[in-house]
């Protein structure tokens, strides 16, 4: 009994640590400057402040710069579920000369920083002019090599080679072709990984800041794409600017940035509440762990 | 991950329907294969080629200049940032890995037994995952709301440097202070710990209960190498998640030396600082294999002891054997010399 008290208090405490930033990111978030400076509020803020909520949100452009996020995120994810379930597959289920390099060489593709093939990619980028477009995204994702695509395939490999073979001989019995059973049978079966797939590769798009801004975004200043997070990261700029514009009354000040790191959480976090089970079960059934 | 037995193939022409399973084989995988040698082996070749010249970009076109091993010379002798900034990431890598890989497995021990709320508490440590970017870090950590002021690191920092030197002790300092974004890093290597210690047989630890184990004992004999696949992973998707990520100054040190637009950094200058990282990477998650990676689990191991002492003891028992052989020889032939005669009773009558 003793034991289990112990570890009941052991995770509420690292639980606490856990969300202790995101606590205090709300609680600060909702302060006015009085209860900035005053020091005997500490967590709870004397009155609901949401002015720096609006405020972030006017001058981070929060709806365009979600529904572009959500396109920046969306489209890779789309292309790389079903190209790494078509490589999947075929590494599962054929058997051809050279398999053994190219696994490795999927594995090398993921451990190899993304920082030394960035240089010349970009360059190509530049040449083919989809640099500032999320068509930087979509083409690599197409062909397989996009952000984390290795270790989708290794998902979607681990998960075909569960399915029974019998499935797959019994479609071609009835006269399906190879094409034709992939897509009728190891499809249909590969939902769990599919939703595994779906919510890493989004997560991950939309969490990822350096490429984005690099490709996507392209640099330049007065670019069409931008996503929440690199709203966040030049936020500090953009707020300036809204001040000198009026289109706000408050300092950039801890509160103000705060509500505008709540905001670009917001969305996934919505996310995750609705789907938590899926997102917390799905490393169970995508089965990384191998049988 | 999984053990397959290999099937030796036969060489030689392949059969028709192996060669259309072969056709169809390729055909799945060839896009793959094609972004491979667009977006990984053809820039990897460019960026090695791109080191040893200094690029400039002009309105004509881009310029040319081979200088050898002149952006390496730059990047160590004058540029005082790259060696400090490498210094500290394989430093800061070294440390936190271990740090995240065996958190991770004590939470997911705690988690594994029998406990109310167990999908509450998974989703408080998943959470982290759904949340890092790098600019969402650099305002928690700017605003400090990253640290919690109750932990004074400078008391542990002070503590250590008694009696260690004072690199040392700002180190350690530094790495409790960022314990939190550390402990953040853990939420997928959780879930996989997870999931790999709820297919562990539960009848092993019952039959170990049985011969008298303790939990402990349990814990080094049967969760340990049961999971030690698991640890590798964890420790090599640390690494990458460690040095991809936006909050590591390197990678920001190369990005910005490629558009810096002045005449001596640029494209190649950030090329070679490219390669050098990625050898650095490879070389950490090359460590850990060789820390982790034995192929060899406890089972194989108490198989092979056992093999090696029933080996033993065979030839023990020969060499029992044939002493006892020899011994017998030896009574003979010192029985014949002195040519006893024993009673057989033959010439009573």
């Amino acid at each position: 009994m003793g034991k289990q008290i112990v570890v009941y208090g052991l995770l509420i405490c690292i639980g606490f640590v856990y969300l202790y930033p995101l606590l205090s990111m709300v609680s600060m978030s909702l302060m006015n400057r009085d209860d900035l400076l005053d020091s005997s509020v500490n967590w709870l803020p004397s009155t609901l402040f949401l002015e720096n909520y609006r405020s972030a949100a006017v001058s981070m452009n929060f709806w365009t710069s979600l529904l572009k996020g959500i396109v920046i995120a969306g489209l890779p994810t789309l292309c790389n579920v079903l190209i790494c379930m078509m490589v999947g597959y075929g590494f599962a289920t054929f058997n051809f000369r050279g398999k053994n390099i190219m696994m490795g060489l999927l594995i090398f593709s993921y451990i190899l920083p993304s920082q030394v093939t960035m240089i010349p990619t970009y360059v190509l980028y530049n040449r083919l002019g989809i640099v500032g477009s999320p068509l930087a995204f979509v083409l690599p994702a197409i062909l397989g090599n996009g952000l984390n695509s290795a270790i989708f395939i290794l998902i979607f490999f681990q998960f075909f080679k569960q399915v029974p073979r019998v499935l797959l001989e019994a479609a071609k019995i009835d006269g399906a072709g190879h094409f034709e059973s992939f897509v009728k049978v190891g499809v249909p079966s590969a939902g769990p990984a599919i939703l595994t797939v779906v919510l890493f590769s989004f997560v991950w798009y939309w969490n990822e800041s350096y490429l984005t801004e690099m490709y996507v975004k392209g640099l330049s200043a007065n670019s069409m794409w931008t996503n929440l997070v690199i709203q966040l990261k030049n936020f500090d700029t953009s707020f300036t600017n809204a001040m000198a514009t009026g289109d706000t009354a408050l300092n950039l000040g801890e509160s103000v940035r705060m509500a505008a790191t709540a905001l670009s959480i917001i969305p996934l976090m919505i996310m995750y509440l609705v789907l938590q089970k899926q997102f917390v079960e799905s490393i169970d059934r995508a089965g990384i762990t191998g049988e | 991950m999984s053990k397959e037995k290999k099937v030796k193939q036969p060489k030689g022409k392949l059969g028709k329907l192996e060669r259309r399973e072969a056709r169809a084989g390729y055909f799945f995988v060839a896009p793959w294969l094609v972004g491979v040698v667009i977006f990984l082996l053809y820039p990897l070749c460019q960026s090695f080629y791109y080191m040893w010249y200094n690029i400039r970009i002009t309105p004509l076109g881009s310029n040319f200049t081979y200088i050898g091993i002149g952006n390496f010379t730059q990047i160590w002798m004058t540029d005082p940032q790259f060696p400090q900034e490498i210094v500290d990431y394989l430093w800061h890598t070294i440390v936190e890995v271990p740090i995240i890989v065996v958190f991770a497995l004590m939470i997911a021990i705690m988690l594994n037994g029998k406990i109310k709320c167990r999908g509450l508490f998974r989703l408080i440590f998943f959470l982290p995952v759904i949340i890092v970017s790098g600019p969402v870090m650099n305002m928690l950590v700017d605003e400090g709301a990253a640290n919690i002021p109750a932990m004074d690191t400078t008391v542990i920092t002070n503590a250590i440097a008694t009696f260690l030197p004072l690199e040392v002790a700002n180190g350690v300092g530094e790495i409790f202070s960022d314990m939190i974004m550390i402990l953040w890093y853990s939420g997928v290597q959780i879930l996989i710990f997870l999931s790999a210690l709820q297919k562990i047989d539960s009848a092993m630890y019952e039959a170990a209960k049985m011969d008298g184990a303790s939990g402990w004992e349990c814990f080094w004999k049967i969760t340990l190498p049961t999971i030690k696949p698991m640890i590798l992973l964890n420790a090599v998707y640390s690494v990458i998640f460690l040095s991809s990520n936006e909050q590591n100054a390197l990678i920001t040190l190369i990005k910005d030396s490629m558009f810096s637009g002045t005449s001596e950094k640029g494209y190649g200058y950030a090329s070679a600082m490219a390669w050098m990282y990625a050898v650095v990477i490879t070389g950490i998650v090359l460590l850990f294999f060789l820390l982790l990676g034995s192929k060899k689990d406890m089972y194989d191991r108490q198989v092979k002891r056992r093999q090696r002492a029933m080996k033993k003891e065979a030839r023990l028992v020969k060499k029992i054997e044939r002493r006892g052989r020899r011994n017998a020889k030896k009574i003979e032939r010192l029985r014949n010399k002195r040519s006893y005669k024993t009673y057989s009773g033959e010439n009573d009558y």
